[in-house]
């Protein structure tokens, strides 16, 4: 072994460079402070790892970025840890840049003759920012979709070449396939292979001027190892404790699949740059290019020439106090952009909508259809549980509701005009609208021109005046138009009660409940006026009925205001099928788990 | 060349630096590592989908005079997060000599290539290493690169008319014929 070793020095002459590497000489003994730059070390070799091991599951491209990150989190075997520590060690390294710049800038070592050393490291620090924003598009999910979106749009405010630099970025004129190509060459090739250049440089340059010194030195010198390497490696542990924490309590974030015909109404920048995002609201129409560039490129002009403010007999304390007020600066932005957000109950619904989203893309991928080959963003546009409350507010909630909202959990400012919808055609429902108390609430016909029609009178008075037997009939009836719907909800009761079904479907079509005055049902009624019972809120009567309520089979020309929208084209075929759909509370539901 | 003597002797005090140092610094460094090396061993524990009887053709689309003929297995397909309902799965070659019907993978059990049918020749080529096999599937060549003969699969005839196969992959290279797991 050792004769091995001595040939490996020999050919190799590791023992120096290893000696070099641990007996770095640290003027006045090992301290904590300094320990921010190895910190900083140990980020990038844990994000070297961790995202090689990344890059074997992950799949750049419209279509499998977003279905790959979900495998990796969800699917894989300590994926969730993987990505955790690669999602959270970034946002450490963004704090640790910060803790490393303070120190070097108290300590003065950014001073003659170390000033290039400085600019190396600033250089650094816009290369983990580089790949912070370029990491946050890849699982192409809706959250680092439109946050980057945001972004690349900046960029297209670049004087002179901005559109041009934009579609240089994008990889086109649209985000696609090739926005994720080039943003995962940046990440994984161009910008670490940068960041390997600047570091070596870095640490030759600290290395050839040596560590700055905090004065007065409290001990005598000592060597690199073990003291300070201890010192650091306790750090480094702190600071991976503090990682796994988040990762354990929150896990790395994964939103629902990028959607760009969604409103997402919820898109925010990673915490660390919210600063940027606040400073815009500051700068109205065109003089946005002051925030977005002038501003921030005048910050890291003056920050670059620190060094030269450093020689001046006050410089020093000029330098930090403009990294201050600098610190300052940022820190009350990023709180304000955070209070807004918290006080603002749009952009919280939308936090809360985009986790429903979340949530349910998950719980559709998981089931026996798994992920199309079109990718999961189809499993929530085809979904009436997400797609139906979206299409009623923005189509219907106008003057219908949905158990008094709509659809969405919002409260509509004006009154119901129009039914509320929930539950529609189930034994409930029906029986609400035969109770002479309720059809003329503004639950069902109060806000109207039905509300005085035959209907509502029938109701009101001679359902009214009902003997115990006909009551007794009119539940059966109700039973057998509900079971008309073939309602998912009801599906064991229909089959446990099918015999009282077939009963009260003979007196549907028969006179004693005078239904057939005026509804068509079973049999082709030329002067029925009233909309057709047969087949009642199944899918298909449903989806005709909101194709167009003025057909003869539905209200004809007695129907109030409720547009055709199929037939106008206002809906198309898809969106009424998923509003039919979700109405009849039809949709995937996974098996309870026990 | 030797290394410089540290400018502290060794006592116990500096060797618990030492190893606290050493212990820290691999612990640190262990946990990204086993992570990684975790999801890169998921693999492992993906099985190849059971072996099940596939619907493969009609009992007259094969010539009843023992001339081999290919079809496509499609059977559902599940690759990573993408499920795909009734894709081709692979290809198989079924001979039929009256009602006996004998089905052979179209992989080459040397190394994996799509084993090619001679018709001229009346024997199976395969077009890598040129393997050769005769039309029930045995070796055709003593030197032939395959160590085995052609993997025969399991058929079934179902309702009178219908050849069912129950498709499966073997490991390649070897003498014994062993179902991929």
């Amino acid at each position: 072994m050792k004769a091995l070793l001595e040939w490996l020095d020999h050919r190799t002459g590791c023992k120096k460079l290893l000696h070099e590497a641990l007996y770095e000489n640290v003027p006045g003994g090992s301290r904590w402070r300094y320990v921010w730059g190895s910190t900083l070390s140990f980020t990038l070799v844990v994000q070297f790892v961790t995202g090689c091991f990344l890059w074997m599951a992950y799949n750049p491209s419209s279509q499998t970025a977003w279905e790959s990150v979900y495998y990796i989190q969800e699917e894989m075997w300590g994926g969730w840890l993987l990505r955790g520590l690669h999602h959270y060690t970034a946002q450490a390294m963004n704090i640790l840049l910060v803790l490393h710049l303070m120190q070097v800038m108290i300590d003065g070592a950014y001073r003659a003759p170390r000033e290039i050393n400085f600019w190396f490291g600033l250089g650094l620090l816009g290369l983990v920012m580089a790949l912070s924003l370029t990491g946050y598009l890849l699982p192409w999910d809706q959250k680092g979709y439109w946050a980057t979106k945001v972004a690349t749009s900046i960029a297209a405010i670049t004087p002179l070449v901005g559109p041009e630099l934009q579609k240089l970025i994008v990889g086109g004129t649209e985000y696609g396939h090739h926005t994720l190509s080039r943003f995962f060459a940046l990440h994984a090739g161009v910008l670490p292979a940068a960041v390997v250049a600047l570091l070596v440089g870095h640490i030759y340059l600290f290395r050839r001027h040596g560590l700055t010194a905090k004065e007065p030195k409290r001990k005598p010198d000592e060597p690199f190892w073990p003291e300070q390497v201890l010192k650091d490696g306790v750090a480094c542990l702190a600071v991976l404790a503090a990682v796994l924490f988040l990762v354990v309590k929150h896990g790395a974030e994964l939103t629902a699949p990028a959607d760009p015909a969604d409103n997402y109404a919820a898109a925010r920048p990673e915490w660390y740059f919210l600063f940027l995002f606040q400073l815009l609201k500051y700068f109205p129409g065109e003089s946005e290019i002051i925030g977005a560039m002038l501003l921030p490129s005048l910050v890291v002009v003056l920050i670059c020439l620190m060094p030269f403010f450093g020689r001046w007999r006050l410089g020093h304390r000029f330098n930090l106090g403009m990294l201050g007020v600098l610190l300052f600066g940022i820190g009350l932005l990023t709180w304000q952009a955070v209070r807004a957000d918290q006080s603002n109950p749009e952009y919280l619904r939308a936090v809360h909508q985009a986790e429903k989203d979340a949530q349910r893309v998950k719980e559709l991928a998981r089931g026996p259809a798994g992920i199309p080959s079109s990718g999961a963003v189809t499993l929530l546009r085809d979904d009436p549980l997400t797609q139906g409350p979206k299409l009623f507010a923005r189509n219907c909630a106008s003057c219908h509701r949905y158990g008094g909202h709509d659809g969405l959990g919002g409260v509509a400012t004006n009154a119901p005009s129009a039914p509320d919808l929930m539950h529609f055609a189930s034994r409930e429902w029906l029986a609400g609208l035969l109770a002479p108390e309720k059809i003329a609430t503004s639950h069902y016909f109060g806000g109207t021109k039905h509300v005085d029609g035959k209907m509502a009178k029938f109701v009101r008075k001679d359902v009214q005046a009902f003997t115990p037997e006909q009551r007794a009939m009119l539940v059966k009836g109700l039973a057998a138009l509900s079971a008309e719907a073939q309602l998912k909800a009801q599906r064991e009761i229909d089959q446990r009660e099918a015999a009282l079904i077939k009963e009260g479907r003979a007196l549907l079509a028969g006179t004693e409940l005078r239904c057939t005055e005026c509804h068509q049902f079973r049999k082709p009624d030329e002067d029925a006026t009233a909309p057709e019972l047969t087949g009642y809120g199944s899918r298909a009567w449903l989806i005709s009925f909101i194709n167009n309520p003025k057909h003869a089979r539905f209200y004809s020309k007695r129907n109030d205001r409720m547009p055709a929208f199929g037939d106008e084209k206002i809906l198309d075929a898809h969106a009424i099928g998923l509003l039919a759909d979700w109405l009849r509370g039809d949709w995937y539901a996974p098996a309870p788990t026990r | 060349m030797s290394a410089a003597p540290s400018p502290h002797p060794p006592d116990r005090r500096s060797f618990f630096k030492h190893a606290a140092a050493l212990v820290v610094g691999a612990l640190a460094t262990v946990v990204p590592t086993l992570a990684g090396l975790l999801t890169l061993f998921d693999p492992l524990r993906r099985k190849a989908g059971s072996a099940a009887f596939i619907q493969v053709a009609a009992l007259t689309s094969v010539p009843e005079d023992g001339t081999p003929r290919r079809f496509a297995v499609v059977a559902d397909r599940a690759d990573a997060w993408n499920k795909f309902p009734q894709v081709p799965i692979g290809a198989v070659y079924l001979r039929r000599i009256g009602r006996l019907v004998q089905a052979l993978s179209v992989t080459c059990p040397h190394a994996g290539c799509p084993v090619a049918y001679a018709a001229g020749a009346d024997t199976f080529l395969c077009p890598c290493h040129d393997s050769r096999f005769r039309l029930d599937g045995t070796l055709a060549d003593p030197k032939s690169p395959s160590a085995r003969a052609m993997d025969a699969l399991e058929v079934e005839l179902r309702n009178e008319t219908e050849i069912w196969v129950k498709y499966q992959n073997f490991e390649a290279g070897k003498a014994k014929k062993i179902p991929l797991a």
